[in-house]
């Protein structure tokens, strides 16, 4: 069973063992509205912790998704370059971004648990 | 995630960034109970989307009929004792033909400066209405409208004045608008292109242009602010029709080539620079009697130095307001000034400047996206037909 991690800039990821999902939650894709296009990093590269990893745009604005943890790419979603409505539809689901191998499981600690991330959007008002 | 673009229209007006609380339309509540996301925009809070999102609504306008809200732009009379006065008294501020515009006629028009910059765009109409002889309408964008005002104000005769008026203003647009306008007011139906009537709907009295923001067929309505709930209620009965925000508003613009003032065209701007030449009439280039004129008529015979352009950007990925773009030979040749995706289109839409080498179709130019260069093409405008009623 995975353990989901949240950002403050509402990325998730989904840890298993050694291995996260990345993704934006559903908060963040109603922010954005239509997502027109994606732009994934290629596998094999490595990010810090806050590293830019990937970039989403909506109709109106371009918007960075930031590494949660550090890690290497292992894979990436293509499916969501060619449709990235999908990442409207199911953000936490079919709309990943992409597995990294986290380097240090200890950044986890640092992001918010489901609860604390709800708190966390109910003061975003 | 962090919105990296400035593109956000409700971003980029300084109006909007002081304490100063928010102004809000006639229809802000309707705005609200309807689920809109609300924005600032140019010191007002405005719906910039409906909870069907900004591509189905703007889908919505090309197919049937969307209504937006935009109260916020600036409505006024010019006002002098006959038209040859108030139309000569504008006609020394703009480059268009106000003296022949007929009566129940709108035009484009131009506020320019002394360079020849544009310090606004704006639409001028003559009343059909005998009893309003001497008497000009006009709407300008929100953003500009109190130095509008001041401008106009200030250059006027004696016997000239400018009356600002606080009204409410609706855009009925899209292809199935007549229909809906025919059950509601059928004389607005006869309109065609940049006609104006004042007439009523349902009992309710307006003043009605068929024009817009879209490249639709469509009408503008103007009513007082105390009617407007009531019109906005009965023209979202109508089946075809469903709210548009102005998300919805600038991505049809956009595939549509009109410029938005203050990124588009703004004070450095010429008229021939942003391929406005056409609302210059040819009896003002002869006369040479507005604002700017020197410059204007030279880049008229001579060419201007930059030029605006359409660009569709190779790919998926939309370039944005203020990328750069260069020539294959990686020199810098212009800068996009408004840029998305075209939800008609299918595919990012763009325009901005490029030098006049590069403003011929097919002209192949790279535009700078997040560290490297995007091909483009040089592209006609508009990327979606325009459906008027001529």
């Amino acid at each position: 069973m995975a353990d989901t991690r949240y950002t403050k800039d509402h990325e998730y990821i989904q840890v298993t063992g050694d291995i996260g999902v990345v993704g934006i939650t559903d908060y963040a894709q109603q922010q954005l509205g239509d997502i027109v296009f994606v732009e994934l990093p290629e596998v094999g590269r490595s990010f810090g912790k806050g590293d830019e990893a990937a970039v989403v745009e909506s109709v109106k604005a371009a918007s960075e998704i930031y590494a949660p943890v550090g890690g290497e790419v292992i894979e990436v979603n293509a499916a969501i370059e060619g449709e990235p409505a999908v990442v409207n539809e199911d953000p936490t689901g079919r709309g990943w971004f992409l597995k990294l191998r986290v380097a240090d499981a200890a950044e986890l600690g640092d992001l918010m648990d489901e609860g604390a991330y709800r708190q966390y959007v109910a003061t975003l008002g | 995630m962090t919105s990296a673009s400035p593109e956000n229209p409700e971003s980029t007006q300084p109006l909007s960034t002081g304490a100063a609380p928010l102004r809000r339309t006639p229809l802000h509540l309707r705005h609200q109970a309807l689920g809109a996301r609300m924005a600032p925009f140019a010191g007002y809070a405005l719906p910039i989307q409906y909870p069907d999102g900004i591509i189905a609504e703007h889908l919505h306008v090309r197919a049937a009929a969307g209504l937006f809200d935009v109260s916020h732009m600036g409505q006024a009379w010019l006002a002098g004792p006959d038209h040859e006065t108030t139309a000569r008294a504008l006609e020394a501020l703009v480059p268009a033909d106000i003296l022949g515009l007929a009566p129940g006629q709108q035009r484009y028009a131009l506020l320019l400066n002394a360079q020849g910059g544009i310090r606004d765009d704006l639409m001028v109409a003559r009343p059909a209405d005998p009893m309003a002889a001497g008497r000009l309408f006009l709407v300008v964008n929100a953003a500009c409208k109190e130095q509008d005002w001041l401008h106009i104000a200030s250059a006027m005769p004696g016997d000239v004045t400018l009356e600002t008026e606080e009204r409410a203003l609706l855009a009925l647009q899209g292809p199935l608008a007549a229909e809906v306008m025919a059950r509601f007011a059928p004389d607005a139906v006869e309109l065609r292109f940049m006609d104006v009537t004042a007439t009523q709907v349902a009992g309710i009295d307006v003043r009605v242009s068929r024009s817009g923001y879209t490249g639709e067929d469509g009408f503008e309505i103007s009513v007082a602010n105390d009617d407007a709930g009531a019109l906005w209620d009965l023209l979202l009965t109508a089946p075809q029709v469903k709210p548009a925000g102005l998300g919805a508003r600038d991505s049809l613009r956009l595939e549509a080539g009109l410029c938005l003032y203050g990124h588009d065209i703004n004070q450095e701007t010429s008229p021939v620079e942003a391929a406005l030449t056409w609302s210059i009439a040819k009896r003002r280039r002869i006369d040479m009697d507005f604002p700017g004129a020197i410059r204007i008529t030279e880049e008229i015979a001579g060419g201007p130095l930059r030029r605006r352009v359409g660009l569709l950007p190779e790919g998926r990925a939309p370039v944005r307001e203020g990328a750069q773009i260069f020539d294959e030979a990686g020199e810098l040749v212009g800068e996009v000034t408004s840029g998305g995706f075209g939800p008609s289109v299918g595919a990012p839409v763009a325009m901005g400047y490029v030098v006049s080498e590069f403003a011929k179709p097919g002209a192949r130019v790279q535009v700078a996206l997040r560290g490297r260069r995007v091909p483009a093409a040089v592209t006609p405008m508009p990327f979606t037909p325009h459906r008027y009623r001529r």
